[in-house]
This record gives structure tokens, C-alpha cells and sequence, in this order.
């Protein structure tokens, strides 16, 4: 700091003029700029909209899904866009309950499709979904452990076993709170978690990656992980069936094409992708 | 109200408070980032359930929670600043081949998805990674699901926001003094610690402040390498994220108790340590 480089030398009155004139530019340019954009981006919505020369669906369809139907939606979405040319879905994943709330938060969905029914329920509630929701898949669970089962797991009783590294998610999340009802049908006390995951992506992620012994998750999770997971099947009698509730929402910006993906997957080829992913029919 | 007299001294001063004021674009664009950053904390306030705030903050998951943050944060502070000050001291003064490249590695982390940290932690130090496997495998040693993996996700992501401020200040600091005080007999250490370290104060403490906000703020990491259990490593990004799930309330709350200890903080030794800002000297 202390040594002495000379300033350059202060800009001229001219200097100074032509550059607070160049900045005036760049702030109006920039604000036209914002301004265009913004114009720009609810004409070109407003039109496709109103454009409605064919009666067939079109434009964007933003679905909101449950983090366990990835797999089998993003194959669904492929199909339908291809059933109907010029549709595009976007699909947007988490987990049930975090949807939920940024559909009440007006995020802009046009389909929601939850895990659960109590997280529906929410969004139905506060007057989100337009006529009624319906079910359109069923998920049971399975207990997810390393290849091979190295840590010999039969059923609900050996998660309690001392030294065996059990994760769950959080009871706020749907898999976590059946993972509870398991145990409790089984009547057997549920073994402490190591972790509270946020989705059941993360009770995945740890058995995969090696970090954690076993955890219970959907059938379609197991299924999802391919080689690098392996499943253990729980009874009927005390497992726990989620079923998939699917609603189009009221704030729909696209609301034909919403129904049309709905139909979609109610549809006999909707349900054959979600029958390949595991998913069980309602 | 000043008289109209047109005298010589008076336009100069004129001159002088035009010359300060800046051009009318800039005070437009400044204003609009400051409103850009306003609003959140402003809208975040305006949904807070001040009637139940109190009993939310003191619930037994929120005192573990930032407990737990405080801890952690601090934990990673303190090892940053022990590994972090040598590391730059190195950067800056010793010239090797590949110094960029050690750089740029050592830094990494800041531009990194956290959860892309997460995951590499996980392949190195995990139950089933290079260095965690053998650990664990020996030893018994786990990092992940304990506080410890907390700690090291957190200084894995802060560190490099330490290491850059140190370098800097190192690397503009005027050495003479520090060749004075050895000339004049003094140790490489007693040179360090009582000329170098004195010097660079402001940019070692800015350093570990920046640090510890980010260790503070730390979630994609903690949560992919460290999981989630309430009082072993729910720090309280994660327990804002788990409360948003079951109670927005909870994790409004939350969220403000973060950001008044951060912005406590920020305001507190800018002024303190930094020298304070000049233009604010009557604010």
C-alpha cells in the first residue's frame, strides 16, 4: 500500500461528460431492455393462448410431481409430447409436502400430482384444485439395502439390529411418516435413524453411495436404483400402500392441456410407462 | 438557505457537492439493488407470527438447532483460520510451479454446487470413500451422520472465502517493515506474528467473517454429506428447510434468528475491524 504508483491521471471535463453520457445510454438501454422483456414475454403467452385455431392441446404443461414419479413422468412426458405435437411438459419434482406449499404459494403449476393424500388434501384445501382429485397409482413399500444384502436383512425386525445403519426421512415428509406406520403395524419399536433425509431421493442416496445400511422406501425407488440397490419385501399385512392423488389446479394457465395430461396418465398407456417403474394401479 | 451572492468561494463549493453527488443513473440502479435485497428480509418479516415467535425460537429443535450452528460454524471457522492463514501465506509468498493450479483447487469449493461438495466429500471421506473407507474400516472413524462431517462440510465450503482475503492483503502489504524486523534480529515467526499478522488483520478478519457467515449459511453439503438428525447435525439451514415442510411459521422464525445474528454481525465489524467506511463518519 505504501509504495507510491502514480495516479493516472484525472479525466478531463470532456472525458467526464462523454462518460456520464455513456452510462445515461447503458441505464436506459438497460431499462428498455427490462421493460421489452417483460412486455415481450405476456404478449407471446397471451397469444399462444388465444391462437386456438386447433381444437388439439398445445403450449406448455407445468406439472408438479412427487420426487418418486421422475423416472416414470419424464418417460410419460416424452410419450405425451410426441402424442401431441406441440406441447411441451415441464416437469418439477420434490417432495410432496414442498409442492404443496408453493402451489398455495401460487407457484404456476397446472398439474399437481402428490404422494400422498393429506398433501393433496392441503392444496384442495385452500381451494387450489379444480373439481376433484384422483387417484391414479398406488406405491407399497420395500426395505432398500446394499447389493447383495450383505447385512442379511429379512424384514422390519432386523433394522433394529445393533450396529446396522438405519436412515429414514423426516416425519413432515410422506415416506418418512410410512416408514413410521410400518414399524408400528409391525409392532416393532422403530430403530434411531442416523439421519432425517428431506425426500426419500435422499434415503437412496445414502444406502446407494455405501453410507448407510438400510432404509425403507417406495417399491419404485428400489426398482429406480437398478444394480445398485437391492430390495427386501414387506408383508401386505403390515406394509403400507400411498396412493398417487393427481388434480389439475385452478390458477392453470393451460388448463386444456393440464386435462389432457391427466387423461394422459389415467389412460391405459399412462398407466403401462407407471406399471414399468413399478407403480401399482389404483 | 444560502444567499444568492454569487462570490467566487461559494461556486466553488457549489462545484465540490456536484462533484460528490453521483450521476442520476447510478442512484436509480443503486436503488433498485438496494430494493432488490430489501424486499425479502422485508416480506420475510411481514410473515412473521410475532404472536407465537417466542415459543417457536425457544422450542427444544430450534435451541438444538442453532446450538448446533453456532458450534459447527465456529468450529469451521476456527480451522480455517489455522489452515487457511499458512495456506495463503504460501500462495502469496512462495513462488512454485503449479501455483495457480494449487490455487484454483484450493478454491474450488466456493464456486462449487454444495451439493457437488457434498458428493465429493462423500467420495472421499464416506464409509465407502478413498480415505473414509480404510478409517472406518480399521478404526471405526465415520464422518458422515456426526457433527464432525458438519465441521468438515462447512470448512470445505468457507475455507477458500478465508484464504482469498488473506492473500490479497498479504500480497499488497508493504514487506519492508517485515524485512526491518528481521534485519533487526527478529525471528521468521516473531516477524510474523508481530509485524505480518498485525498488518493483515483487516483482511484475515474480514476473511473468517465472510467464513463463518457462509460456514453459518452452509446446507447442500451439510445435508448431503452430513444427513439430517435433530442435535448431531441439524444445523439450523436444515432445520429452516425440514420446518418449511410442516411449519412455515417455525421456519420464519428460524430464518430471521439467522439473519439478525449474520446481519448483527456484518454491520458490527465492518465498523469495528475494517477501518468503517468513510463516507459514514456522521451516520
Amino acid at each position: 500500500m505504501a509504495n507510491q504508483t502514480p495516479l493516472p491521471d484525472a479525466p478531463t471535463a470532456p472525458h467526464r461528460a462523454r462518460h456520464r453520457a455513456a452510462l445515461v445510454l447503458v441505464a436506459l438501454l438497460a431499462t428498455l431492455g427490462l421493460l421489452a422483456g417483460c412486455g415481450s414475454d405476456s404478449k407471446s403467452s397471451s397469444t399462444s393462448a388465444t391462437t386456438g385455431l386447433t381444437p388439439t392441446v398445445s403450449g406448455t404443461v407445468n406439472v408438479f410431481a412427487a420426487a418418486s414419479l421422475k423416472e416414470a413422468f419424464t418417460e410419460a412426458a416424452a410419450a405425451f409430447e410426441k402424442a401431441n405435437p406441440g406441447t411441451k411438459v415441464v416437469l418439477d419434482f420434490g417432495s410432496s409436502s414442498s409442492l404443496a406449499q408453493s402451489i398455495n404459494e401460487k407457484a404456476p403449476a397446472d398439474v399437481f400430482a402428490s404422494a400422498d393424500q393429506a398433501n393433496m388434501q392441503k392444496v384442495v384445501d385452500a381451494g387450489g384444485i379444480s373439481g376433484s382429485p384422483q387417484v391414479f397409482a398406488t406405491n407399497s413399500l420395500e426395505i432398500i439395502v446394499a447389493p447383495g444384502n450383505p447385512k442379511e436383512i429379512t424384514g422390519v425386525a432386523d433394522l433394529t439390529k445393533s450396529g446396522l445403519i438405519y436412515v429414514t426421512a423426516a416425519p413432515e415428509v410422506p415416506i418418512g411418516k410410512y416408514a413410521a406406520q410400518v414399524f408400528e403395524k409391525a409392532k416393532v419399536t422403530a430403530p434411531t435413524p442416523s439421519s432425517l433425509e428431506a425426500d426419500v431421493k435422499g434415503v437412496v442416496t445414502k444406502v446407494t453411495s455405501g453410507e448407510a445400511d438400510a432404509g425403507i422406501v417406495y417399491a419404485t425407488d428400489v426398482k429406480a436404483a437398478g444394480a445398485k440397490a437391492e430390495g427386501v419385501v414387506i408383508p401386505t399385512d403390515i406394509n403400507v400402500v400411498a396412493t398417487y392423488p393427481l388434480g389439475v389446479t385452478t390458477e392453470a394457465a393451460n388448463p386444456e392441456g393440464a386435462a389432457a395430461w391427466a387423461a394422459f396418465i389415467t389412460g391405459s398407456e399412462g398407466q403401462a410407462i407407471l406399471a414399468t417403474y413399478g407403480f401399482g394401479a389404483p | 438557505m444560502t444567499p444568492r451572492g454569487r462570490s467566487v468561494s461559494g461556486r466553488r463549493a457549489r462545484r465540490g457537492a456536484e462533484a460528490d453527488r453521483p450521476p442520476w443513473p447510478f442512484l436509480v440502479l443503486a436503488g433498485l439493488a438496494v430494493l432488490f435485497f430489501a424486499l425479502p428480509f422485508l416480506g420475510l418479516l411481514w410473515r412473521v407470527p410475532w404472536g407465537d415467535a417466542w415459543e417457536l425460537l425457544t422450542a427444544p429443535s430450534s435451541i438444538d438447532a442453532l446450538r448446533l450452528s453456532m458450534v459447527c460454524s465456529l468450529s469451521a471457522t476456527a480451522i480455517s483460520i489455522v489452515l487457511g492463514v499458512p495456506l495463503a501465506w504460501v500462495l502469496a509468498r512462495v513462488g512454485f510451479p503449479g501455483r495457480s493450479f494449487v490455487r484454483a483447487l484450493c478454491v474450488l469449493s466456493m464456486v462449487l454446487p454444495p451439493v457437488v461438495g457434498g458428493v465429493a466429500l462423500f467420495a472421499a471421506f464416506g464409509r465407502r470413500g478413498m480415505v473414509g473407507g480404510p478409517l472406518y474400516d480399521w478404526f471405526g472413524i465415520r464422518f458422515t451422520f456426526s457433527t464432525l462431517g458438519v465441521v468438515m462440510a462447512e470448512t470445505f465450503v468457507s475455507m477458500p472465502f478465508l484464504v482469498l482475503s488473506v492473500e490479497a492483503g498479504l500480497r499488497g502489504l508493504d514487506r519492508r517493515p517485515e524485512d526491518a524486523a528481521r534485519t533487526l534480529g527478529a525471528s521468521r515467526w516473531y516477524a510474523f506474528r508481530r509485524v505480518t499478522l498485525p498488518a493483515i488483520r483487516p483482511a484475515l478478519v474480514a476473511g473468517a467473517v465472510l467464513a463463518w457467515a457462509r460456514a453459518l449459511g452452509e446446507f447442500g453439503a451439510t445435508i448431503t454429506f452430513a444427513g439430517n438428525l435433530p442435535g448431531t447435525t441439524q444445523t439450523m439451514p436444515l432445520a429452516v428447510y425440514l420446518a418449511l415442510e410442516s411449519d412455515t411459521g417455525q421456519a420464519i422464525v428460524l430464518s430471521l434468528v439467522l439473519i439478525v445474528v449474520s446481519f448483527g454481525v456484518l454491520v458490527a465489524l465492518r465498523d469495528r475491524w475494517l477501518g468503517g467506511d468513510p463516507g459514514a463518519v456522521n451516520g
